[in-house]
């Protein structure tokens, strides 16, 4: 890092994709009509799958405990509402493949009754290990829409020592609107959540980065941290200000190191609704079974911000913002920048699911891809300082070994070089799919390290065994020699003895 | 609806089409003027140019199969083709033209691959071939004849011109830079040379013996400030390359006034302006970091320089721009942008807990 950089710490690179947050930012949360079936499938984060506790006919209540945790790096599901578990089993997955996943199935009974639930009256005198504890068994993952398990990172930075917890209010995707909204309507709760986090990694400094373009939220936000340690930093709107590596360059002027994570640099970041979501846990006891949900793009008629139940059907919330205005050129999960493309609208809201987005043709622009004339308006953009087109033709030319020296491992997916691509060429696409092939290939590399090593105790063991029969055999030839020479001498003894008693 | 498609779901309002076009446009104020300046013999080079290059470039890819429009309407092929009828002299013969732009589409980019895929700039490899095969029609300079002046041409005058190569007597005169040269190698001075021949404004104007296009220094200017406003192109390679000729005339122009020329004469002379912010701006055949771009203007200008003060010939922006082209994937392999979280050798920064 340069003096320079050090100095005037900023985003490198980024693009200014059209806001279009102005669809859905005055729309204040509303909430979503109690479903008929609500679809939880096992896997609503990054790590192993759930465990299924219940069986079909089981009865549930609100907030009860439906799939644990399995392993380390996992999150429970818990019932959102209270219901009849109808099936368990596999169920279209909110993903572009619409591959079926592992689902149970919640008939709700329209009580909407909560299971008894453990207040805390002093949450500010609880252990660290306590709230980390009670933010595990909540099933509380990073909502900015990475999923990672939340009490994993709590852990993780406790142990190595954060001094700064930073909060991400930046939601620099275009469209989506729901963490503008929640730090708006939410500001109290969420401050209250943030002060829980800091306590249980025991951070001395914590910063909000809330980009420009949300006055509302940024006043809210700064009320509500009055008189707490907790402040506010407005940053420039820019995409992907919100991205982890961004905002901590951005608001530290530190950088994570290659293939590190945040707390190598004493730094932890955490999305707002997060925070809210761990304020929810702590102070009323209420695990992660909602979130607020933008669902916006020029083909909906009225685009708004929800807070829906998990594993509400997609096709309801979108019924909820009143249908479609104009026809629909794509359905994406998520921001436009990084979401993903979905082909059904039957796949239920999961903890990940920021947006909803029914966007028109106009809107995504898509154009056939036309050849590379090295302008070199990719290596502008990229924020991690990459050679995109670079990188593109050796992946192009199956040499993935030359994208991974020119730093393959280093992007991020953000998207930018494919938004400001001239030739339209879908860059990101293009290393992803290597990412993809890489993994692929440690994978099959791994396994065949394990089938060589299985392969050579195999061979071991058989030589061994064989040797042992040999020896075994070679024992019992020499003992069975041996015998018989005991026999012929005992033979030729007796014979002799005849021989001289005759004489 | 149902073809699955990665993200980004949104894309900037570009393409490679509208680009062109833009670049265009930059040019169309210094081509307009030299219209005006050379009258109808200008337009007719140009019109050439363009017709040419579009015939055979379709010629090229119905040849090699492959989809004709596409290609022809990205409109590089077009551009590099009024690129190079700017570089030429006004009163040249057709087939200078119609060659030229042949060349610099079929030899210079299709040969390779097409767009993208060309090692040299193909305005400046047609250029050069016309200079070193045809030597006399390409540095046969004409004074500016504009409208109501008593050289100006009529359309009929200009088709003769044109197409069936009208001896040019007593009309023929030296560019600026020509000028210098050859009264050098008489034994005369720099300055004694210049003395009535040389006027910063007329200089700024263009209204003075050159190419078709590249005597507009200051519409050119202004043309090239436009794009970088439009970030089409950036300011490194163009600013590096006015610093690379402008620094070393200044220097030896101040050590020895007679014998070198000074910034100003090489600023707005010759085709510095045209090569600075349209020729080496071409994103195929230049660098692409701003480092990298800014290395590459600056041994533009130096070739520039040398070969103007030094060399054979009395320009040089074509043959520096060759020149450094083939530098272009070397200066890619050594520039490279700091990767976030790596030092410049590409190394993990170290782990720091610490505040």
């Amino acid at each position: 890092m340069t003096l320079l950089e050090k100095c005037f710490p900023k985003l490198r690179g980024g693009v200014h994709p059209e806001g279009r947050k102005e669809l859905s930012a005055e729309c204040p949360i509303r909430p979503m009509p109690l479903s008929r079936r609500l679809y939880l499938p096992l896997q609503q984060h990054i790590g192993a799958p759930a465990t299924t506790l219940v069986n079909i006919g089981d009865q549930v209540l609100k907030g009860q405990l439906i799939a644990a945790a399995q392993g380390n790096v996992s999150a429970p599901v818990h019932a959102p509402t209270s219901g009849l578990i109808t099936a368990l089993g596999d169920h279209v997955s909110p993903h572009p493949s619409g591959l079926p996943v592992a689902t149970i199935t919640l008939e709700s009974d329209g009580k909407d009754e909560w299971i008894a639930t453990e207040c805390c009256d002093d949450p500010f005198t609880l252990e660290p290990e306590v709230i980390a504890a009670r933010v595990a068994a909540a099933g509380i993952v990073g909502l900015g829409g990475a999923t990672f398990p939340a009490a994993l990172k709590l852990n993780l930075s406790r142990n190595s020592g954060v001094q700064i917890l930073i909060i991400n209010g930046g939601e620099c995707e275009p469209y989506l609107t729901c963490d503008d909204r929640i730090m708006r309507e939410r500001a109290t709760e969420i401050v209250a959540g943030i002060r829980l986090i800091a306590l249980a990694v025991a951070a001395t400094k914590v910063l909000i980065g809330i980009e420009d373009n949300k006055p509302e939220a940024i006043a809210a936000m700064q009320a509500a941290t009055h008189d707490t340690q907790v402040s506010v930093v407005v940053m420039p709107s820019m995409y992907p200000m919100g991205s982890e590596k961004q905002i901590i360059q951005v608001l530290t002027g530190r950088e994570i190191p290659a293939g590190g994570r945040p707390a190598d640099i004493g730094v932890l970041v955490h999305n707002v609704a997060t925070a809210f979501a761990v304020q929810q846990a702590i102070f009323l006891g209420r695990p992660l079974i909602s979130r607020l949900v933008t669902i916006s793009g020029g083909a909906i008629k009225t685009p708004c911000n929800v807070e829906a139940l998990i594993g509400t059907p997609v096709q309801e919330l979108i019924d909820l913002a009143g249908g479609y205005a104009e026809p629909v050129a794509r359905m994406v999960l998520g921001g436009p920048m990084m979401g993903q493309q979905i082909i059904r609208t039957d796949v239920p809201v999961i903890k990940g699911t920021s947006g909803i987005l029914a966007l028109t043709a106009a809107e995504i622009g898509q154009s056939d891809s036309s050849p590379c004339i090295r302008c070199s308006t990719c290596v502008r953009a990229c924020p991690i300082g990459l050679l995109p087109l670079e990188m593109a033709a050796h992946i192009r030319a199956t040499d993935l070994a030359g994208a991974v020296t020119l730093g393959l491992r280093d992007c991020i997916s953000c998207g930018s070089c494919s938004y400001v691509c001239p030739a339209h060429i879908p860059l990101v696409h293009f290393f992803n799919y290597a990412k993809g092939e890489l993994a692929a290939q440690e994978r099959s590399k791994l396994k065949q390290e394990a089938t060589k090593k299985l392969a050579e105790a195999r061979t071991e063991r058989i030589e061994r065994i064989e040797r042992e029969r040999a020896e075994a055999m070679a024992k019992r030839k020499a003992a069975r020699e041996a015998k018989a020479r005991a026999a012929q001498e005992e033979a030729e003894k007796a014979a002799e003895q005849t021989a001289t008693e005759t004489t | 609806m149902n073809i699955l498609t990665h993200s980004p779901h949104a894309h900037a309002r570009v393409s490679i089409h509208k680009v062109m076009i833009t670049v265009m446009a930059a040019l169309a104020p210094a081509t307009l003027f030299s219209f005006w300046l050379y009258g109808w013999p200008a337009v007719n080079l140009w019109s050439v140019s363009l017709i040419s290059a579009i015939l055979a470039e379709a010629l090229v890819l119905r040849l090699q199969e492959r989809a004709v429009r596409p290609a022809l309407m990205d409109g590089s092929g077009i551009l590099t083709a009024w690129l190079l009828a700017l570089s030429l002299p006004p009163y040249a013969p057709w087939w200078i033209a119609a060659l030229g732009s042949v060349f610099a589409v079929v030899i210079g980019k299709q040969i390779f691959g097409g767009l993208g895929q060309n090692v040299f700039n193909p305005a400046m490899a047609a250029r050069v071939m016309l200079l070193i095969s045809f030597p006399l029609e390409i540095t046969t300079w004409v004074p500016p004849a504009p409208p109501g002046s008593p050289q100006a041409q009529g359309i009929l005058e200009s088709l003769r011109i044109t197409f069936f190569s009208q001896p040019l007597d007593g009309m023929a005169s030296a560019s600026l830079l020509g000028h210098v040269k050859t009264e050098f190698t008489r034994g005369i001075g720099v300055e004694q040379a210049l003395a009535g021949h040389f006027a910063p404004l007329d200089a700024l104007w263009g209204s003075r013996a050159g190419s078709l296009g590249e005597t507009a220094a200051l519409l050119l200017l202004v043309g090239g400030l436009f794009l970088i406003a439009r970030r089409i192109i950036t300011w490194q390679a163009p600013v590096a390359m006015l610093l690379g000729v402008a620094i070393p005339a200044l220097i030896f122009n101040h050590i020895d006034g007679n014998h070198y020329a000074g910034p100003l004469l090489h600023l707005l002379s010759g085709g510095l302006m045209l090569g600075a912010f349209f020729i080496i701006t071409d994103p195929v055949t230049s660098p692409n970091t701003p480092l990298g771009q800014f290395i590459f203007g600056l041994g533009c200008g130096l070739l520039t320089w040398i070969i103007r003060t030094w060399g054979a010939y009395p320009e040089g922006v074509a043959f520096a721009v060759l020149l450094m082209n083939a530098f272009t994937p070397l200066i890619d392999m050594y520039f490279k942008p700091r990767i976030y979280g790596r030092d410049r050798k590409g190394t993990a920064l170290p782990v720091n807990k610490g505040a």
